[in-house]
């Protein structure tokens, strides 16, 4: 499936990507990937993991020390006139002057690119239609966010970039922005998404790249990611009983542990119905039998030895 | 071009909602030329021919100030305006905006620029509309040359507060050079006590300071000694080598 994908499928080719800021402070160390066509990819890590620089190498607004870059078959630092347009970008951390309106906004960006998107549209599809004469300043995070999120289709970009684009917001904003990413691909858009949320990546992204210290250390789909490094499911349930030693013998149970009052089985398979039966054959009927799936995050740990806020 | 004109446009309306900036650039200047109006225009101005052979470098006080306050105002813009505007961009993330859409240097810079001189213009005008109405001022002897006087001083201003804007690392910084510069060029270039009664070292640091250069040129223009192409050349060249390096060390984030 991996060597399935046609050439011209290929929106971004990276290969052996290298960044070094003056002399030794080395942010990119030797990065491979391809972003394919009309997926959500997304570059995972913690702060300072490498990510920003890589998307700027991508977007030709840095020079890369070393390796190579192709965007749409073009090298975006030489080639960015073939470019312009192309590319949409939700800068992380950015403002707009205070006292700029809505609609100013749009209408200053539009004057950037020839055949600009219809910026009523625009609006109106964002919710912003109401917030079109009001100023920057005066804008919520979710309001600001999906401003950007305008200003970055404005040109009708082939690949959008949202670098951060959830960090700050409340976990309601963030579920609605979430939506708002999905619903810029399904208009078409190859989107490329920098996060350091594991919910977010597993939810949101075909094709994850784990990015640790400059060096991609895993690479593809979120729930492959999660059965190759992570296999092992637990089934976790409470139980006062002290001898559970019968539990190694249930199919598929690797080992066990008490945390506290709880249990946790370690194993693969249909765990959860194995551990059922054999608890119910033992007379004991736990109310909080529970499968906890291995997720991302634990993945992440695994790869990189360290969560994301460390 | 386009995205040059546009930001320009977008600039100026971004100035007029913001009241502080907007009185200290255009009142400003009225408000000290009023004063030295009421102190020197009262008593020097009707006294005959000795006082302005002594000072003014003989010229009326108000002919004197007028033009002077001018240049003022493009040094305002210029010095203090420009470089806030700019670092504030770049603190912000606006700057690194205009770059993802491929926005050039030059037109970040240019409009900057553009719109700092446009902004001296309006300023220029309500200067010299203040010293008509309430002081009779003269007609303009050069009315060609003084323009040319005043775009050659809205242009070298607003290349030092370009690159001022490029080489400050936050908006406090170049706050506190902009402020100091200007606050430093009043005293000395004129535009504060008549250069005559200036002690020699007062003199001296005037001639180090580019608003000394756009006063003189200016007041040659408006008060019958035509075009000073010294000043002229001088204040082109401040505005060729502070764009040149304010381009070449230019940074966006």
């Amino acid at each position: 499936m991996e060597e399935t994908a046609a050439a011209s499928d290929i929106v971004i080719e990276v290969q052996d990507l290298r960044k070094v800021y003056g002399h030794h402070v080395t942010a990119v160390d030797g990065l491979s990937f391809d972003v394919r066509r009309g997926e959500i990819f997304g570059l995972l890590g913690s702060n300072g993991a490498g990510k920003t620089t890589t998307v700027e190498c991508v977007q030709g607004l840095r020079t890369p020390t070393a390796g190579t870059v192709r965007v749409l078959g073009h090298d975006p630092r030489r080639e960015s006139g073939a470019l312009r347009g192309r590319l949409g970008c939700q800068l992380q951390e950015s403002r707009l002057p205070d006292h700029l309106k809505v609609w100013e906004a749009l209408d200053l960006f539009a004057s950037f690119t020839p055949g600009a998107a219809d910026r009523e549209v625009l609006l109106a599809q964002w919710g912003l239609a109401e917030k079109r004469g009001a100023s920057f300043a005066s804008l919520s995070g979710g309001q600001r966010q999906r401003l950007f999120i305008a200003l970055a289709l404005l040109s009708r970009p082939e690949v959008v970039f949202l670098d951060e684009m959830t960090t700050g917001l409340d976990p309601a904003a963030r579920r609605v922005a979430w939506r708002l990413i999905e619903q810029v691909r399904d208009s078409g858009a190859t989107v490329v998404l920098v996060t350091h949320f594991m919910d977010e990546a597993e939810r949101l992204c075909d094709r994850v790249a784990v990015v640790d210290a400059g060096k991609i250390v895993a690479l593809d789909a979120p729930r492959l990611l999660v059965a190759r490094y992570d296999p092992l499911e637990e089934v976790v349930f409470t139980c006062e009983t002290e001898d559970l030693e019968w539990l190694l013998r249930v199919p598929g149970v690797g080992s066990w542990e008490r945390r506290g009052r709880r249990v946790v089985v370690h194993g693969t398979g249909p765990l959860l119905a194995h551990v059922a039966a054999a608890l119910v054959e033992h007379g004991i009927l736990p109310d909080d039998l529970r499968v906890h799936e291995p997720s991302l995050e634990d993945v992440f740990l695994k790869l990189t030895g360290h969560t994301v806020e460390d | 071009m386009r995205a040059l004109l546009k930001i320009t446009w977008v600039e100026l309306k971004l100035f007029l909602r913001e009241p502080t900036t907007l009185v200290f650039t255009f009142a400003f200047p009225v408000v000290i030329l009023f004063v030295m109006g009421e102190i020197f225009g009262k008593i020097y101005g009707q006294g005959g021919d000795e006082p302005r052979r002594l000072m003014f470098r003989g010229f009326e006080p108000l002919d004197y100030y007028v033009p002077a306050y001018m240049a003022l105002v493009t040094a305002s813009v210029g010095v203090i305006m420009l470089p806030a505007r700019l670092t504030a961009y770049r603190a912000g993330g606006v700057l690194r905006r205009f770059r993802a859409s491929l926005v050039p240097i030059w037109a970040v810079l240019g409009s900057q620029m553009l719109a700092a001189s446009v902004l001296g213009g309006i300023g220029s005008v309500l200067v010299w509309a203040f010293g008509k109405l309430v002081y009779d001022v003269r007609v303009p002897a050069a009315p060609g040359a003084v323009v040319v006087g005043f775009l050659a001083s809205a242009f070298a201003f607003a290349a030092i507060g370009a690159l001022l804007g490029a080489v400050m690392p936050s908006p406090r910084a170049a706050q506190g050079a902009g402020l100091m510069l200007f606050f430093v060029m009043l005293f000395v270039s004129g535009t504060g006590p008549p250069i005559e009664v200036m002690s020699d070292t007062m003199v001296r640091i005037g001639e180090f300071l580019p608003l000394t250069y756009a006063v003189e040129a200016l007041q040659d223009a408006w008060n019958g000694l035509g075009w000073n192409w010294g000043d002229l050349a001088v204040l082109a060249g401040i505005t060729v080598v502070a764009g040149w390096v304010a381009l070449r060390v230019y940074r966006w984030g």
